[in-house]
């Protein structure tokens, strides 16, 4: 499951505009993954230019 | 009766461009903004042309930060080409810019909206007849005869018309900048250090914004953005070459450098800038080409609106515009693009110091090509046929 990490985003679109099912809904400070849609694919969270989304397994780790 | 003839998506260079367009032909025109502010956050290198520039609008003092002199590109080792480039182009304060050419929409009628987050289109028997919104926590609706997609990279009113699909990561920049402060460079030199040593698939950039201040960024291409993080990349080269700057502004942003979509019009719809991909492949600029696809979608949706055909038929001019004015260009640039970013270190450090050992006077940016060629002569091809049209 990809998360969205707190305080991180900065709401760039880059994520929505390459995500193959549009599961990703961004406001102007908002941003949300639509679960239901998501396929897991992770090019989200290989193209966002600052690491701000990830898988639940990482995000137990402490950010370097 | 629509609430407008117009709806324009976006308060970008490319949505205001369209809503000037359109309201100095009569159309009654409603922009809406999803930020607070016209103009913010900037995402951009803010590097224009000068012939490009006064296509649409005369350079002023207000909105230009630095005018571009001479060029600056380095290899992988930092080995560096120079060539004078006198009056090139401009740097801009887009802060600035975008309040301008708003302003200049509003001047010709257009009204504005900011912080009106459109997320449904209403379509009815297959034609798109206005847009649903959010304002200030409240639902808002407002009905037009068009409406124009400006929205930028993400596009998402393109996705809600049906007209686009995801980009491809090897379509994609994931990118950082930066306007830093505190810094001492060539106020009238653009720099660009290309190569996967400063930004793997794209080129790191640094442009002056007049004052010791510049505006620095990259792109790193979407196929290897999974090992690189364009933040760290950014903060890291700050850190090795420019240790006094200080950053003012750090955003992200992606640069689409895909070919422009398919399909750009439908019932009701067009779609532009960004949101349409019309970004310039090679450059990943997107000012110019957004200003252009801009107003030819504003003219054509005005004269659509005075005939009466809204349909995709009414509107078909504007994709045959876009595509006589460059967008078959911008299919051979899109080629061009994916060999440029395809040259491994090792070769860009070769043809570097070819041409470092030629004066800045001797170098120009076909010199620049032909050595380029030397490396890969199917680029030689497309450039011809890029710049001979065909």
């Amino acid at each position: 499951m990809i998360l969205v990490k707190d305080n991180r985003c900065d709401f760039c679109g880059t994520c929505v505009a390459v995500c193959p099912v549009d599961a990703i809904e961004l406001r102007e400070a908002d941003i949300s993954i639509i679960h239901d849609k998501c396929i897991d694919c992770d090019i989200c969270i290989w193209v966002c230019p600052i690491d701000v989304l990830t898988t639940d397994e990482i995000k137990e780790e402490p950010h370097a | 009766m629509p609430d407008y003839d117009i709806i324009v998506v976006g308060g970008g260079p490319a949505g205001a461009m369209a809503a000037h367009a359109a309201a100095s032909k009569g159309a009654r025109v409603m922009i809406l903004e999803k930020d607070r502010d016209i103009g913010y956050p900037v995402r951009c290198g803010e590097a224009v042309s000068d012939a490009g520039l006064k296509q649409f609008v005369e350079p002023n003092p207000a909105w230009v930060a630095a005018t571009i002199n001479k060029v600056r590109m380095r290899s992988p080792s930092n080995i560096a080409v120079d060539f004078a480039s006198p009056g090139s182009g401009y740097v801009l304060h887009r802060r600035i810019f975008d309040y301008a050419l708003a302003n200049m929409a509003a001047q010709a009628g257009a009204e504005i909206q900011t912080r009106a987050y459109v997320d449904e289109l209403i379509i009815e028997h297959d034609q798109v007849v206005g847009v649903s919104y959010q304002y200030m926590g409240e639902r808002k609706k407002l009905t037009a005869k068009i409406v124009i997609a400006a929205d930028g990279v993400e596009s998402r009113i393109g996705r809600m018309a049906g007209l686009r699909t995801s980009i491809k990561l090897k379509d994609m920049e994931s990118a950082y900048q930066a306007t830093v402060g505190n810094i001492d460079i060539d106020q009238e030199m653009i720099d660009f250090y290309i190569g996967d040593n400063w930004a793997p698939g794209g080129y790191l950039w640094v442009f002056p914004k007049g004052d010791r201040m510049a505006n620095i960024g990259l792109g790193v291409i979407g196929t290897k953005s999974k090992d690189y993080n364009s933040h760290d990349l950014i903060q890291n080269f700050l850190k090795e070459h420019y240790p006094s700057a200080t950053m003012l502004t750090g955003v992200a942003g992606g640069v689409p450098i895909a070919k422009t979509l398919k399909k750009i019009i439908s019932n009701g719809i067009m779609l532009t800038g960004d949101a349409a991909r019309m970004v310039n492949p090679v450059s990943g600029g997107g000012i110019i080409s957004g200003m252009h696809g801009g107003k030819l979608a504003g003219e054509v949706a005005a004269a659509a609106i005075e005939t009466g055909d809204i349909s995709e038929k009414g509107l078909s001019d504007y994709p045959k515009l876009w595509h006589k004015a460059g967008g078959k260009n911008h299919e051979r640039l899109h080629r061009i693009s994916e060999t440029i970013y395809s040259i491994n270190d090792e070769a860009l450090d070769r043809i570097a110091k070819k041409l470092a050992r030629k004066s800045e006077k001797e170098l120009s940016l076909l010199k620049i090509f032909l050595a380029v060629a030397q490396e890969k002569p199917m680029i030689l091809l497309d450039v011809t046929r890029a710049f001979a049209g065909f």
